[in-house]
Order: structure tokens, then C-alpha cells, then sequence
């Protein structure tokens, strides 16, 4: 059996194999990407054929470096986060072999953006109630029959770029609501698709709202089966947790190094409160970045243990408290913000705005993916094991709850 | 509702090596399911609390299984000189086992502090008896000291020896206050004010050494004022080599401690959980309260995160890593909390039960209490913390 160190150094020499036919300075991008990836180079996790090889995922570090030393393009993951986090993994799980072709090949080399289509105005943290409805329609002349959508959806990022939606829908009212939900692919491009922007609080929109209108979708993009849309969205919904956890950073690394430079030029401005506060962050920002490192050890060896529950949980109330530090350090520019106007932000940054940017963002960090209210819920019942508590809404169908 | 995550590297960023495996080996947990197995048998919590009740807090044949037959002792000493030749990784995962099980031995104090001391010195015979658990010892510091604060002035000064005295002995007085496993002690390693400052070895039993206990806090673990009256002490380490030794013992004693706080973390959120899950009010368990479940799972993460902390501190010290002052600080303030909340939960969420001497609430509360104050509290940590990483105080008015 290979060792790691044997995988990676096999890996190494694939990849100037391949950059030997494949010059990153003469192909254009997109022939490279695809190349890259029907090679089997694209996450070496995946199976072979569907741009991997069936390897460790920790593996992957040692590919990606060798292509950024060769200069290669990559794919621009940050602009299509959620089709890589989230959707790649439902479709692998619970797609069928024929969508996998379809879809993967194009989310990965970034020809196709994915958003996610969850959230309703009446479904937030109560996902399962959501009310958008899927209606089965036949003789439309689309293979295997096909269904209307209508409804609403929003806090949907980046959807005025987005080819496709992972979408969940009501398609029977007549059951209990964790039951009467499946799992799409939806073209953002067809027709009784509307996308608009939702401004938030920090005066940009990052995410939109979609109106859906006897919006059509083909059987063959059903993802899971009826009635399972449940089951595959939890999918999506765990790796959207460990995104949002975060990634490597060395120490220092994200928002706690912002608040320790500023004090560090700004004598003038300590107090002794604040160096209290600040150092007690800084230590918390370290601890969690060691439990970062922790898990993702754990995760490379095949072990993963629950505590990618706490990292985004820990991580929001770090991004909120440092923030807000960095704020009251400020002195009387804290009294100034840098810009209300409405942006449409294709990736987000907290850096490269002011601290009162980074204060208003953070408030979203606790509500996005799953509330830290929620995250508690489940790190209480899936975690520890504590019992439910009690509900009058889990037997019911779901077209006679009280709304 | 989704994002991204954001990463920048600062200028100031610290180099950042690879993080050192923070996972536990598999000897590792071999060794923590041996030692949970003898705590478990042989100190179950109703024999803590009546051990605590007669005062008899050093349960000496329990210190002999775990030193001695389990060769705990040894585990930070070379097999050349009968230990394991093991490391503070092992160490640090014995002492969660303690933590958890409140068990009254004095295993921090001599199988980590004393015997970090006495690691280079040359003391191979000591050694030798302390890893084949045939003798305990402590270090004579205060267990209130903070690794790296120098003291103002030191409690025990060295005077000149008496006739018949071996070569470069030398004569002590003085008294230490709130010594952490003297009474258990059959050596006392007794840092001595002196030009130059020396370690010396002291036989516990010696005509002069007075080990007066004291009631204290965490009556798990003893402590006691130690007076000398002219005790002859052999030297064990002089000058520079006595003051490492010393900085080294606290540094790997407050390291320690914070794997031992963890244990005591965890054991807390396990007890509350099995409890909340049994009791009943209101027809339905207390642990389906929301308001509960939110307090637990809080507990929860901080439990996660003073994991991470303890086996970095415990990977550093393995290694010599010059990041081990700030990997202890961060250990120990994080753990010295998370013991905290988590005992102060326990004993919060198990109602009136948990008030009570009966129930083994208060044990794990005053341990965690008494531990976190122990080789530093928090504060002192963090305070340490901002000098080694550049982030400096506002210049004093």
C-alpha cells in the first residue's frame, strides 16, 4: 500500500505530466481547466471520471500547489463557493450518475454557478415549513414529465450569476412537513425566474431575493427522490457549516491580526479595557484556530469528530467581539462609515472596508448558515444527545399547520 | 443564506509552522483506557469524598498503583534510568484521568513538576527511585507561583554547612507556604536563596523540616506550609541550571495542570448531561429545556477548544518548541475557564443535588477552582500571553 508521502509525490508528478501537455501560458483558461479536470486533477477526492481519483482529500494541497508554482489558472473558488462547498457534495451523494456528468465537469472549472435556493420569508431557521411549491406537470413534451415551481426564496448569494439553484420545494402538502419536500436542480436562466437584490444592513446587497413563477423544471433535474428532499439537503446544510467553520490560517491570520496591528501602531489610543479585551480575544482567536487545525487533522486521517459544530459558532461571536474592538479603537473615525452605496459583491471580503463595514457584517456571521441558536439546538440533541423538545408540528400535515 | 470565508495573512504574523499533530496517539489512548480503568476501580468518587471526609486526602496504595504498577511515574523519564522515556503528549493525557476522577495522588507534583526539575541534572539515582515509584517528591514553590514571574525575594535562604555534612551541602531555613504534594513528599527539592542560587534535594523526614498542612480549598489535593530549620540539602542544580530547572518545572507543571483541567471539563459536561437526561420536572427531562440545552452546548465548545489548547501546550513541550511559553499560557487560561464554567454549570444545572456534600458536584468545582488559581490564574496568563506575542499594555500614566 502507498503512503501518503508516496500518493502525493505520484500526484506531484501527474500534475508536470500534465502542465508538460498542457502549457498554462499557451492554452486558454477554460480548455485548460477542462483538461485539468478530465484528467483527474480537479479534486482528487472525487471518483475517477468525475475529476478525481478516488484519493484522500488531504491530498489535494499537494496538486493545488504545484499548479499555482506553474502559474496555472485555477478556478476562482471563492466566486463559486457554494457550487464547490455545497452543491458538488449534494450531487455527488445523492445525484444521478447522468447529472454528475452533466453537472460537475462545469461547476468545477467555473462555466456554471451555483446558488442555493433554502430560505423563505416564512422559513428561516424553520427550514422544513418552507411554502414554495413544486407541482408535477406531464405531456410537456420534456423527457420524463417535468414540475412547475412558484414561490419565493431569498438570502440567496450570488443568484443574478448563477446557471443553476439547489432548490428545495414543497411537492405534497398533504404529508408532515419533513416529508413532503424534494431536492432540485433549477435553471436560473428559464423563464418565471426573477432575481432581485436584497439590500442588506451593511448597505450592499451580497444576496438576493428570487421570485419563482410556474418556473419549469425537467424530472431529470430532480436531485434525490420525491419526497427525500429532506434527507439531501441536510447533505448540503453540513457541508455549508464546515465551510463557513474556515479554512487554514497561520496565527494572526483573519480579523484578530487587523486588531492586533492596530494596537500595536496606535499606542496612543490603548486603554486598559481594551488591552483586556484584546488579549483575551487573541487567545480565543488562537484557540479556535489550533481546534481548526485539530479537526482538519482529524478529518485528513478519516476520523472526523463533532466539533466542526463549534467552529462556526466560535468563529462568529470572534468575527463580532474582534470587530467591534476594532471599532471602539478607532477613535473618532469609528463615527464614519465608508460607503452606504448599494454594491453587488460577487465574493465577500472583510477586508478592504472599514471596521464599521466589518462590525455591521459580522452580525450576519451568527444568522447565515444556520443561527447560533439553531447550531446550539444541534450540537445539544446530535451532539450530547439531549432530548427534543416537545413539538406539535413534526406529525401534522403540513397544509394544516397554523401559519 | 450563505458565505464565504475570508482569509488574509497580516504582516505581523508570526511564522506559522505546521500545527503539531493535536490528535491522541493510539499508545496514548491505551495508556488513558489503563489509567481510567484503575481510577475507576480503585477511586470512584464516593471513596474521594470519603477520603476528603477523614482526612486522609494522599491515597498512598492508589499513588503506587498509578506510579509504581502503572509506571506513571516514569513516564517523563529515560528507560536508561527505569522510566518510560515517554513524553508530555503521554503525561498530559494521565493527568486528564486524574483531573476527571478528583483522584488524590501526587501526580503532577512529583511524576511532572519534581521530576522536570531534576530531567539534566545529573540526578540519576533520584531518578531512577522516582520512576520505579519507590519515592515521590515535590518542588518547594508556593502552588499559587506563575511560571516566569520572578520572585521578590525567595522564602528559604542558604547558610553554611555543619560538621559532618556531605561535600557542598548546605544548611536551609525558611518557610514555604502552600506547597502542593509535600505531605506526600519523601524529597522536597527546595530552591534556596544564596549566591549562587541553588536547587537542593531535602530528605521530607529530616529532623528541622516541619510540613504544617493547611485546609485548602481543592481538599483533593493537600497543601502545606513547609518550614526548614537548618535542613541539610545537597545541591542538585546551581546558579543558571537551578533557575531553568525551576522555570522549567513550573512551565511543565502549568502545561500539565491545563490537561488535567480539561479532564475536569470534560467529566463535568458528562455528568451533566447524563443527569439533565434523567431528571425529570414539568413531566419531561430538564435536558429538553432550551434554555438548558443552549448552557450545555456552550460547556460543549468550550470543552472543544480547551482540547485543542492542552495537547498543543502538551506537543510543545514534547518537543522543546520555542512556541511552548505561549502554547502554556494559552493552555492554561483556556482550560483554568473551561474547567470553571463547566463545574460551575454542574453544579448550577444539577439543582439542589448538586449543593450538596453528598453528591461529587463541589469535588470537580473546587478542583477546577483550585486548579485554574494554581501555577497562574488566567489573568496571569493572558498578562504573560501580551508580552510574548508584542501586544504591550498602555504605557502607565
Amino acid at each position: 500500500m502507498l503512503t501518503g508521502t508516496d500518493q502525493a509525490a505520484g500526484l506531484r508528478q501527474q500534475v508536470r505530466d500534465f502542465l508538460a501537455g498542457h502549457d498554462p501560458a499557451a492554452v486558454p483558461r477554460l480548455d485548460f481547466l477542462r483538461a485539468r479536470f478530465d484528467a483527474g486533477l480537479a479534486w482528487v477526492h472525487y471518483p475517477a471520471g468525475l475529476g478525481g481519483q478516488g484519493l484522500p482529500r488531504s491530498l489535494q494541497a499537494a496538486v493545488d500547489a504545484e499548479f499555482a508554482a506553474a502559474g496555472a489558472p485555477d478556478n476562482n473558488p471563492a466566486r463559486i463557493g457554494i457550487g464547490l462547498g455545497m452543491a458538488a457534495p449534494t450531487i455527488l451523494a445523492y445525484g444521478t450518475d447522468e447529472q454528475q456528468q452533466r453537472w460537475l465537469r462545469p461547476l468545477w472549472t467555473g462555466e456554471e454557478v451555483w446558488c442555493q435556493l433554502f430560505s423563505e420569508p416564512g422559513a428561516g431557521s424553520d427550514l422544513a415549513g418552507l411554502a414554495t411549491r413544486a407541482v408535477r406537470v406531464k405531456g410537456d413534451g420534456e423527457a420524463g414529465g417535468g414540475w412547475r415551481v412558484t414561490g419565493q426564496k431569498v438570502w440567496t448569494s450570488i443568484a443574478h450569476a448563477a446557471r443553476w439553484g439547489l432548490l428545495l420545494a414543497r411537492t405534497d402538502p398533504d404529508v408532515p412537513k419533513h416529508a413532503g419536500l424534494t431536492y432540485f436542480g433549477l435553471d436560473m436562466t428559464g423563464p418565471g425566474v426573477e432575481v432581485r437584490p436584497l439590500r442588506q444592513l451593511t448597505g450592499e446587497a451580497e444576496f438576493n431575493e428570487v421570485f419563482l413563477t410556474d418556473a419549469a423544471v425537467a424530472d431529470a433535474d430532480r436531485i434525490g427522490g420525491v419526497g427525500e428532499g429532506w434527507r439531501v439537503a441536510q447533505a448540503t446544510l453540513m457541508n455549508e457549516r464546515i465551510a463557513i467553520g474556515g479554512g487554514a490560517l497561520p496565527r494572526e491570520g483573519g480579523m484578530v491580526g487587523l486588531a492586533a496591528n492596530a494596537w500595536r501602531e496606535h499606542p496612543e489610543a490603548r486603554t486598559p479595557g481594551l488591552h483586556d479585551r484584546l488579549i483575551r480575544l487573541w487567545a480565543e482567536a488562537e484557540v479556535a484556530r489550533l481546534a481548526g487545525a485539530r479537526l482538519r487533522q482529524q478529518l485528513a486521517a478519516g476520523t472526523p469528530g463533532p466539533e466542526g459544530s463549534a467552529a462556526k459558532i466560535v468563529f462568529a461571536r470572534l468575527n463580532q467581539e474582534l470587530s467591534a474592538f476594532d471599532l471602539e479603537f478607532s477613535g473618532a473615525g469609528a463615527l464614519v462609515y465608508d460607503d452606504w452605496a448599494l454594491r453587488r459583491p460577487e465574493t465577500l471580503s472583510f477586508f478592504g472596508r472599514g471596521p464599521g463595514y466589518r462590525y455591521l457584517r459580522s452580525r450576519g456571521n451568527s444568522i447565515e448558515g444556520g443561527t447560533s441558536e439553531i447550531l446550539r439546538n444541534i450540537i445539544a440533541e446530535r451532539v450530547l444527545g439531549l432530548p427534543a423538545e416537545p413539538r406539535t408540528d413534526t406529525r401534522v400535515p403540513w397544509k394544516d399547520l397554523p401559519r | 443564506m450563505s458565505t464565504t470565508t475570508n482569509s488574509s495573512t497580516t504582516e505581523r504574523a508570526r511564522p506559522a509552522g505546521a500545527v503539531p499533530d493535536l490528535r491522541y496517539g493510539d499508545a496514548e489512548e491505551q495508556l488513558r483506557a489503563v489509567v481510567r480503568d484503575l481510577l475507576a476501580d480503585r477511586s470512584p468518587w464516593p471513596a474521594v469524598l470519603a477520603r476528603v471526609d477523614a482526612g486522609e486526602a494522599d491515597d498512598v496504595p492508589l499513588w503506587h498503583a498509578l506510579a509504581a504498577d502503572l509506571g506513571c511515574a516514569g513516564l517523563l523519564i529515560d528507560e536508561r534510568h527505569g522510566g518510560a522515556g515517554a513524553s508530555y503528549r503521554e503525561a498530559a493525557v494521565v493527568a486528564e484521568e486524574t483531573g476527571r476522577a478528583a483522584a488524590c495522588v501526587p501526580y503532577l507534583t512529583s511524576a511532572v513538576m519534581a521530576t522536570t526539575a531534576l530531567l539534566g541534572t545529573g540526578e540519576d539515582e533520584l531518578l531512577g527511585a522516582l520512576a520505579a515509584g519507590r519515592l515521590t517528591a515535590a518542588l518547594a514553590v508556593c502552588f499559587a507561583t506563575m511560571p516566569g514571574a520572578e520572585p521578590s525575594s525567595r522564602p528559604v535562604r542558604i547558610g553554611p554547612p555543619q560538621d559532618g555534612d556531605a561535600p557542598g551541602a548546605a544548611r536551609l531555613t525558611g518557610t514555604v507556604t502552600g506547597v502542593a504534594g509535600a505531605l506526600a513528599a519523601d524529597v522536597l527539592l527546595v530552591p534556596g536563596d544564596g549566591v549562587p542560587f541553588g536547587l537542593y534535594a531535602v530528605d521530607a523526614t529530616a529532623a528541622g523540616v516541619t510540613r504544617a498542612p493547611l485546609v485548602s480549598l481543592d481538599a483533593t489535593r493537600p497543601l502545606a506550609d513547609v518550614t526548614l530549620d537548618q535542613v541539610p540539602g545537597r545541591p542538585v542544580a546551581t546558579g543558571e541550571d537551578a533557575a531553568s530547572a525551576v522555570a522549567a518545572a513550573l512551565t511543565a507543571g502549568a502545561g500539565v495542570l491545563a490537561s488535567e483541567l480539561f479532564g475536569v471539563a470534560e467529566q463535568c459536561l458528562g455528568t451533566t448531561v447524563t443527569y439533565v437526561k434523567e431528571r425529570r420536572q414539568f413531566a419531561r427531562p430538564v435536558g429538553s429545556f432550551q434554555a438548558l440545552k443552549h448552557r450545555l452546548a456552550d460547556v460543549w465548545i468550550a470543552v472543544t477548544q480547551a482540547r485543542a489548547a492542552a495537547r498543543y501546550a502538551a506537543a510543545c513541550l514534547t518537543a522543546g518548541d520555542p512556541d511552548t511559553p505561549v502554547a502554556v499560557a494559552l493552555a492554561k487560561a483556556a482550560c483554568g475557564e473551561a474547567a470553571v464554567l463547566a463545574a460551575q454549570e454542574c453544579v448550577q444545572l444539577h439543582g439542589g443535588i448538586g449543593f450538596t456534600w453528598e453528591h461529587p458536584a463541589h469535588l470537580l468545582l473546587k478542583r477546577a477552582k483550585s486548579g485554574s488559581l494554581a501555577l497562574g490564574t488566567p489573568d496571569r496568563h493572558r498578562a504573560a500571553l501580551a508580552a510574548l506575542v508584542d501586544l504591550p499594555p498602555p504605557a502607565a500614566e
